[in-house]
């Protein structure tokens, strides 16, 4: 797989948003003084009267955002994913998923691939605490084009949304005239003997892998890039489970409560088969390069290739 | 540790911001604006003010010190060097793969850090906690906490001011860094915490208003904070982020951007 970097998938978001203000006059954006980093500034400088920088107060951003709401206005609301989540949590819970309201929730800085700045600033946990809020949409999209799109969609989704973006560039790995849609996975390839389940920049990896394993071993591998934790697309993981019998998911995310979770849970009920994981293993990062990250964490090609072969025996 | 005079306070500040300069120039990432403004406050604090151990971190009757604004870790990594903690010549693998130096602090991975910090508005809650241990242990150290201007704007420093004023916390000072600024702009624009002095009065704390780069205020402030009892003190620092180097003074650019390695250089010749 040629490596080609786009921009960052937060770059994506900051863009579309202004697209979407431009059509949409309910939509408002808010952030906690961090603007210039999850790239809603540049709404701000568009729409400075429907933009709000409430400052460093995520708990009252989710709150404020919950009366907006409540009014039939669309708050986009950004902040680094970890802050945001953790912090605005109860409030999540009560003035937004509870209460029904149409929150849409952008997390920037999501997984280790942050870097330098260290595992305070790193979300591993967010996946696991908004899939657990009932009703909560949540998307960890791969590269700008999909961002673009599921941000698209999130304005006319009639729920909740919680979408995770990253820090560095991504690679480009989709096309512009790919359909996305909430809930639906996204077949980037298709194999008979092991199907790889994907998000964000595990995608990009998942492809490498099942490349590697095609060339090295003669492995045909299905990549799903699962951009949507929740709703989970049940009829596509299913379909490939009952196909190739083997299964990898593979998420930058602690171990407990991500997408692999979520996966078990559904092959477990419906179709028991060889699960694999490749996620963080109940452990917070550091600092570094996010490559070295990813190396270090065994959330790499390698890792998925040498998950692949010890659940099918090889 | 002995107790540094104003002089040597002084001279220590300036090999602190050289230190800021250099590591976050190094790592090419980093906050050094929020560290320099709050150099003063942590030379005054590890140099004269604090009883400590650099060869015995964890010894229990230690002063504390928690860094709530964490990003400055610059600032406090550099202090923690001069005083002994580690060797200097660690301070450029800030920011790098397998270093004990964080972006932002880790008490796992670095004796000296008393409490892990870089989600804002934590700290204080951290140390009215080592406040409380210190009253049923009978011990007498005292914990600092250096919070900030933009950590105001957190609900979280709210209900830790209100509960450690009812619960008559005491031997716990702490200092807001009042540099002006936060990350996206000024205070005042972003949410303006004034009157600030009014607002911690209100919740019953002790609070002094002092210049936080002028030393001597410093101490003097510390030495009538540590004498109140039945509450907590607030020591308001009034400072300039960016401190020290021309261009970073007031410019907040450099709240997270580190300076190129001309900068660097423009840096430490005004900082000799
Ligand atoms: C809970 C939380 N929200 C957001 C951030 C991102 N952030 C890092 S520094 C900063 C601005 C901090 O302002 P202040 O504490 O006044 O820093 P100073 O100007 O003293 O450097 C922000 C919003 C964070 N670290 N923690």
């Amino acid at each position: 797989m040629e490596k080609k970097y786009g921009k960052p998938t937060r770059d994506a978001y900051g863009e579309t948003i202004v697209e979407i203000g431009k059509a949409n006059p309910n939509v408002v954006v808010l952030d906690a003084d961090l603007s210039k980093s999850t790239k809603s500034y540049a709404f701000s400088q568009v729409f400075p009267e429907r933009f709000l920088n409430v400052g460093i107060q995520e708990a009252n951003l989710v709150g404020v955002a919950s009366g907006l709401a409540s009014c039939g206005k669309i708050p986009f609301i950004s902040s680094f994913a970890s802050f945001l989540v953790c912090k605005g949590f109860d409030q999540f819970r009560m003035g937004v998923a509870f209460s029904e309201l149409n929150v849409k929730v952008v997390g920037s800085h999501g997984g280790i691939t942050v870097g330098e700045d260290g595992a305070s600033q790193m979300s591993i946990e967010d996946v696991a605490l908004m899939t657990s809020l009932p009703g909560f949409v949540v998307m960890v999209p791969s590269d700008e084009v999909e961002t673009r799109a599921l941000v698209l969609e999130a304005v006319h989704y009639p729920a909740p949304v919680y979408i995770r973006t990253g820090r560095p560039k991504a690679p480009i790995i989709h096309k512009a005239a790919t359909p996305f849609k909430i809930g639906k996975g996204v077949r980037m390839r298709e194999g008979k003997d092991l199907t790889i389940i994907a998000n964000g920049f595990l995608v990009f990896e998942a492809l490498c892998a099942a490349e590697k394993l095609a060339e090295d071993d003669g492995i045909q591998a299905s990549v799903i890039d699962m951009h949507t934790v929740k709703p989970l697309d049940a009829e596509l993981i299913l379909e490939e489970a009952k196909k190739t019998g083997h299964v990898v998911v593979a998420e930058e995310h602690q171990i407990w409560g991500g997408l692999g979770s979520a996966v078990a849970t559904l092959l477990a009920r419906k179709h028991p088969c060889k699960v694999g994981f490749v996620a963080i293993q109940d452990t917070y990062a550091e600092s570094g390069q996010p490559e070295e990250l990813l190396e270090k964490y065994n959330l790499t090609s390698p890792y998925i290739v040498k998950t692949a072969k010890k659940i099918l025996g090889r | 540790m002995e107790n540094f005079s104003i002089e040597q306070l002084k001279a220590k500040a300036k090999v602190v911001r050289r230190h800021i300069v250099e590591m976050t120039g190094a790592a090419a990432s980093g906050h050094p604006g929020g560290s320099l403004s709050a150099t003063e406050i942590l030379v005054a604090l590890y140099f004269n003010l604090m009883d400590h151990n650099p060869q015995d971190p964890h010894w229990p009757d230690r002063d504390r010190c928690i860094l709530s604004k964490g990003h400055a870790s610059p600032a406090l990594y550099s202090v923690l060097s001069e005083a002994g903690y580690f060797d200097p010549s660690t301070l450029k693998d800030f920011r790098k793969f397998g270093s004990p130096l964080q972006g932002h602090p880790d008490r796992r991975k670095l004796p000296g850090v008393e409490a892990s910090t870089g989600s804002l508005g934590q700290g204080l809650s951290m140390g009215i906690g080592m406040a409380l241990a210190r009253r049923l242990d009978k011990k007498n150290y005292y914990t600092y906490v250096v919070t900030s201007d933009g950590e105001m704007n957190e609900g979280q420093t709210w209900e830790a001011a209100a509960m450690a004023a009812h619960h008559k916390v005491d031997h716990l000072i702490a200092f807001l860094d009042y540099n002006k600024f936060q990350l996206d702009d000024a205070t005042r624009v972003i949410c303006d915490m004034e009157p600030v002095i009014k607002k911690w009065e209100s919740f019953c704390w002790h609070v002094q208003e002092i210049d936080g780069h002028d030393l001597k205020a410093i101490l003097n402030a510390v030495e009538k904070a540590k004498k109140v009892k039945d509450r907590p003190a607030m020591i308001v620092a009034h400072t300039i982020k960016g401190k020290g180097v021309s261009f970073m003074e007031g410019n907040n650019h450099y709240h997270g951007v580190a300076p190129t390695p001309a900068e660097v250089e423009k840096a430490l010749k005004e900082l000799t």
